[in-house]
C-alpha cells in the first residue's frame, strides 16, 4: 500500500519575479488521505493548480506511478487520472445524476441514440459500489450539497481517477453530511484511491488523514505521519515564527464603561447563526474568528438584514430596531463592507466618485438634479483622507488596484457616517502596504466613536485590529478573549479549532 | 449555489410522489381549459368542427416549427430574435428562385440556404465575437428585414408553381393538411434530437451550467453555433411555408413571429435561463396560442381586444407555471 501513486518533486513557481513555491516536494500513496495545510498564501492552492494544469511549474517534476508526466491543462490532469472535486462547478443542476456522471460519455444504441437505460444501470452500479444513497434519476439540483460532492466524486471515479483533490470539502456541509462524507472517504481509502485533503480544520485532519504536509511562505515545512504528531506541533509549523511587524497591535483607549452602540440578544438565522449575543461599545473593535462555514459571514449578513432573522433582537444605541432589509439596516446606522467587493461592494464600471456617493445620493440633490459640486467635493475629500491612488475621481473604478478599490468601498460608507461598521475580510486580496493602511483607516473610524465588528480569517490581521476577539463555532459564539490575554497566534488558532 | 436544496440528509426519498408538480404541466392544463371553454361557448359557431381545428393547425404550423428550433436555443440559455425576419427573407428568396425557373428544389435550397446563412452569422457573432445573443439577433432582426424589403423594393413575388404551393402549404393529402404533416414530422425529429441524442443532452448541459459543461468535455461553443443554425434553418422553412400558403413571397411575412415563438417555448415549460427544455410543451404552447387567436376571432373580437387577452393569458400561464422560471 505504500508505493506513491503521485510524486511532485522540487516544484518551484514564481509570478512576476515573486516566488510563491520554492522547491516543494509532495507525494501521495495509494489508499492514503494526505492533508495539505498552511495559512493563507502558503502556496497550497498554487501547488494544486500546478497539479491540475491551471499553472505550469517553473521547475520540478510530476510523476504518476513512477512515470514522469507533463500536465498543461485540466484535460491532461484528467488523462493522468487526477481529479479535482469542485464544490459545485462541474455538475449541471438541471440534469439527473446519471446524465451528469456520463455526460459526453454515454452509452449509445445501434442507432447512435443515447441508451439512457444502460447509463442508469451503470450509474446505479457505480453508486452502489460506492455505497452512496442516491438514485440515478434524481435531478441534481434537488439534492443537498453533500450529495453534489459525492456525485462529483462518483463522476471522477467513473473516469478512472486515482488521485482525488478535495479543497475544504466540509465547509458547506452540516455535521451529519460531514459524517456521511467521512465514511465515504473511508470506503475510497479501502479501495486504494489516493486523496489530497485541503482543510483548515484540525479535528477533521486528525480524524481521517494518514499523513500531513505543511507549507508556509511557499516552502514545505514538514511531512509527518498523523499518528506521530499532535495539534500543538502542527499549529506551530503553520504559524512559524514570522510575525509581521506591520501588524503589531497597539492598545487603544476607549470608554470601556460607555453604553453599547450595538447589542445582539439571542440572534438566530437558519443553521448558521444560533443564539448569538454580543455588545460593542463606542470606539471598540471586536473581531470574530472561526473556521470557514462557522457562520461568521452569515452573522454579519443577518445584522445587515440580508439573511432573515429567525429570532432574537438587535439594539442600536439601546433602542430595539427591526431590520428586515439592507435599507432598514442603513437607516439604523449600520454599514456592511462585504467580502467580495467586486461583486457586492462596487459598481466596477462606474467612476470612483459615483461609487462613493451612491449611499448618500439622497443628500446630494439640488432640487431634482444631482449637486455635482457637492458630490465632487465630498469625493475629493475622501480620496485625500483615505490616500486612494487615482489620477481623478472620474476614473473607472475597475482600473484601480484591489487595495484602492477596497478603500473606495470604505469611503462609500464613511460618507454615510454609520454608527456601526461591519467588515467582512476587509483586506482579502490586497497587497501588504494597502493592508496596513486599511487597518489604520478602520482604527481611525473606531476612534471617532463607531462600533466596529470585523470578520477575518487572517489571524495576524485580526490580532492587529481587535480589542476583543469572539470565537465562532458552528453558528455559536463559544468563547470571548480580551486582546491583551492573547499572546500568540497559536493561542488564537487553538481557540478557533474549538479546543 | 445549491444551498437552498431539499434537506440533504434525506435525498428526496419520495421523489416519485413529490416529483409530481402540476406546475410542470401548466401548459397542458391551460390548453385543455382553453379548448373546453371555446368548445362550450363557441359550439354553435363551429369551433369544434374538423375544418376549424385543422385550420388552427395550418395557422400555427410556422410558429410551431420555429418554436422547435427555438427550444434548443433557449435551452442553451440564449435567444434568437431574428426568426421572423429570416422567414420573411426566405419567403422572398424561395419565391424568386421558383419564379426564375429553378423549380421547387431551387426554391427549397434558396429559402433554407438563406435561413442557414443568417443562422451562421448569428452563431458566429455569439460564439466567436462573444456578443450576447439578444444583441446579435436584435441587430440581424432589423438588418435581415431591411434586406427583405430591399431585394424586391417591398414588392411581393408571386409563385405560380402549383407543386410548390401544394408541398409548402396549401395542399391536403386526403383530409390531412400538408402543414400538419410538416409539423408532426419535425416535432418527432426535434423531440428525438433533444431527448435521445448526445447533441440534445449537451444542449441542455450547456444551458444548465456552461462552465461545468465545458469541464465535462462539452464543446459549448460548437453547440451554440449549431442551435443558431437550427433556428435559421427552421425559420427558412417557415418562410417557404408562408410563401406556399399565400402563393407568394412577401417582406411582411413573419412580422412579430419572434415574440409568438418565444412565448410558445416559455409557455411550454422551457426555462428562459436554459438547462430545461421540452419539445412537446413548445408545440402545445404554439397550438394553444393559435387556438386562443382562433377562438377570439370567432367570438368576433377585434385585433386590439385579441392582443390584450392573449397577452393576459400568456402572463397568467407563466405566472402560475414553472417555478424554474425563477431559478
Amino acid at each position: 500500500m505504500d508505493q506513491p501513486v503521485l510524486e511532485m518533486t522540487s516544484i518551484s513557481k514564481a509570478f512576476n519575479g515573486i516566488t510563491v513555491l520554492d522547491d516543494v516536494s509532495f507525494s501521495v500513496n495509494k489508499g492514503e488521505v494526505h492533508a495539505l495545510m498552511g495559512g493563507n498564501g502558503a502556496g497550497k492552492s498554487t501547488l494544486m493548480k500546478i497539479l491540475t494544469g491551471v499553472y505550469s511549474a517553473d521547475k520540478g517534476e510530476i510523476r504518476i506511478e513512477g512515470k514522469p508526466v507533463a500536465i498543461h491543462s485540466y484535460e491532461d490532469a484528467r488523462a493522468n487520472n487526477i481529479s479535482m472535486i469542485f464544490q459545485e462547478f462541474s455538475l449541471i443542476p438541471t440534469l439527473t445524476v446519471a446524465q451528469n456522471i456520463f455526460l459526453t460519455r454515454e452509452t449509445k444504441t445501434a442507432m447512435r441514440l443515447l441508451d439512457d437505460r444502460d447509463n442508469k444501470i451503470r450509474t446505479a452500479k457505480l453508486l452502489n459500489d460506492l455505497g452512496v444513497d442516491i438514485k440515478p434519476d434524481d435531478v441534481v439540483q434537488s439534492l443537498g450539497v453533500g450529495y453534489w460532492q459525492m456525485t462529483e466524486i462518483a463522476k471522477a471515479l467513473s473516469q478512472e481517477a486515482q488521485v482525488l483533490i478535495m479543497d475544504e470539502p466540509t465547509s458547506s456541509l452540516t455535521k451529519t453530511e460531514t459524517e456521511v462524507l467521512f465514511s465515504f472517504i473511508e470506503k475510497l481509502k479501502a479501495k486504494g484511491y489516493a486523496i489530497i485533503y485541503i482543510s483548515h480544520r484540525m479535528d477533521e485532519i486528525f480524524k481521517i488523514c494518514d499523513r500531513i504536509t505543511i507549507l508556509r511562505d511557499g516552502r514545505k515545512i514538514t511531512t509527518e505521519v498523523i499518528k506521530e504528531t499532535n495539534l500543538e506541533t502542527v499549529i506551530q509549523h503553520i504559524v512559524g515564527k514570522s510575525f509581521n511587524k506591520a501588524f503589531e497591535w497597539v492598545e487603544r483607549d476607549y470608554a470601556k464603561e460607555a453604553a453599547p452602540v450595538l447589542e445582539l440578544v439571542g440572534v438566530s438565522s437558519g443553521e448558521r447563526v444560533r443564539d448569538v449575543s454580543l455588545s460593542i461599545r463606542p470606539g471598540e473593535i471586536v473581531g470574530i474568528a472561526g473556521l470557514m462555514g462557522s457562520g461568521r459571514t452569515e452573522l454579519l449578513r443577518t445584522i445587515f438584514g440580508i439573511d432573515p432573522m429567525d429570532g432574537g433582537e438587535i439594539r442600536i444605541g439601546g433602542k430595539r430596531r427591526v431590520i428586515r432589509s439592507a435599507t432598514d439596516a442603513i437607516d439604523a446606522g449600520i454599514a456592511l463592507i462585504p467580502e467580495d467587493r467586486r461583486v457586492q461592494g462596487l459598481v466596477l464600471q462606474h467612476s470612483v466618485r459615483d461609487n462613493m456617493i451612491l449611499p448618500v445620493i439622497r443628500k446630494m440633490k439640488k432640487g431634482l438634479w444631482l449637486d455635482d459640486r457637492k458630490a465632487n467635493d465630498v469625493s475629493k475629500r475622501m480620496v485625500e483622507r483615505l490616500k486612494i491612488k487615482t489620477d481623478s475621481i472620474f476614473k473607472t473604478s475597475n482600473l484601480l488596484s484591489g487595495g484602492n478599490q477596497q478603500k473606495i468601498v470604505l469611503a462609500k460608507w464613511l460618507a454615510n457616517d454609520p454608527e456601526v461598521l461591519l467588515l467582512d475580510e476587509p483586506t482579502i486580496g490586497v497587497d501588504i502596504g494597502a493592508k496596513t493602511e486599511i487597518i489604520d483607516i478602520v482604527r481611525e473610524m473606531a476612534e471617532s466613536g463607531k462600533a466596529v465588528l470585523v470578520v477575518s480569517s487572517e489571524l495576524p490581521e485580526l490580532l492587529a485590529l481587535s480589542d476583543r476577539v469572539l470565537i465562532m463555532h458552528e453558528g455559536r459564539l463559544i468563547k470571548e478573549l480580551q486582546r491583551q490575554d492573547i499572546h500568540t497566534e497559536e493561542e488564537l488558532q487553538y481557540a478557533i479549532q474549538g479546543y | 449555489m445549491p444551498s437552498k436544496g431539499i434537506n440533504p440528509a434525506t435525498p428526496a426519498p419520495f421523489a416519485g410522489l413529490k416529483g409530481f408538480d402540476w406546475r410542470n404541466y401548466i401548459v397542458y392544463i391551460a390548453f385543455i381549459g382553453v379548448l373546453i371553454y371555446f368548445s362550450v361557448t363557441l359550439y354553435s359557431d363551429g369551433f369544434l368542427t374538423t375544418g376549424n381545428l385543422l385550420n388552427i393547425v395550418r395557422q400555427t404550423a410556422t410558429i410551431s416549427l420555429m418554436g422547435l428550433a427555438m427550444t434548443f436555443v433557449i435551452s442553451t440559455g440564449e435567444i434568437d430574435l431574428s426568426v421572423g425576419s429570416i422567414a420573411a427573407l426566405s419567403s422572398l428568396t424561395g419565391a424568386l428562385a421558383v419564379s426564375h425557373g429553378f423549380g421547387v428544389i431551387g426554391g427549397l435550397v434558396a429559402g433554407l440556404g438563406t435561413g442557414v446563412l443568417v443562422g451562421l452569422v448569428n452563431g458566429m457573432l455569439v460564439t466567436k465575437a462573444a456578443i450576447p445573443s439578444f444583441l446579435v439577433t436584435l441587430g440581424t432582426m432589423g438588418a435581415v428585414k431591411g434586406v427583405a424589403m430591399w431585394v424586391t423594393d417591398t414588392a411581393p413575388v408571386p409563385i405560380v408553381s402549383d407543386t410548390f404551393n401544394f408541398i409548402f402549404g396549401a395542399g391536403d393529402i386526403g383530409p390531412i393538411p400538408v402543414l400538419l404533416i410538416w409539423t408532426l414530422v419535425f416535432t418527432i425529429i426535434a423531440h428525438v434530437i433533444l431527448r435521445k441524442t448526445s447533441f440534445g443532452r449537451q444542449t441542455l448541459a450547456t444551458g444548465g451550467n456552461e462552465t461545468a459543461a465545458r469541464f465535462s468535455g462539452v464543446k459549448t461553443m460548437r453547440i451554440k453555433l449549431l442551435v443558431f443554425l437550427g433556428t435559421g434553418l427552421m425559420a427558412g422553412l417557415a418562410g417557404l411555408l408562408y410563401a406556399g400558403r399565400m402563393n407568394a413571397g412577401r417582406f411582411s411575412f413573419g412580422e412579430g413571429d419572434e415574440l409568438s415563438v418565444i412565448a410558445a417555448v416559455i409557455l411550454g415549460g422551457t426555462s428562459l435561463f436554459g438547462g430545461v427544455g421540452t419539445i412537446i410543451g413548445t408545440v402545445v404552447g404554439a397550438i394553444m396560442i393559435g387556438t386562443i387567436n382562433n377562438g377570439l376571432i370567432i367570438m368576433g373580437l377585434d385585433v386590439s381586444q385579441q392582443m390584450m387577452i392573449k397577452g393576459l393569458i400568456i402572463i397568467l400561464a407563466v405566472m402560475f407555471g414553472k417555478k424554474a422560471i425563477k431559478k
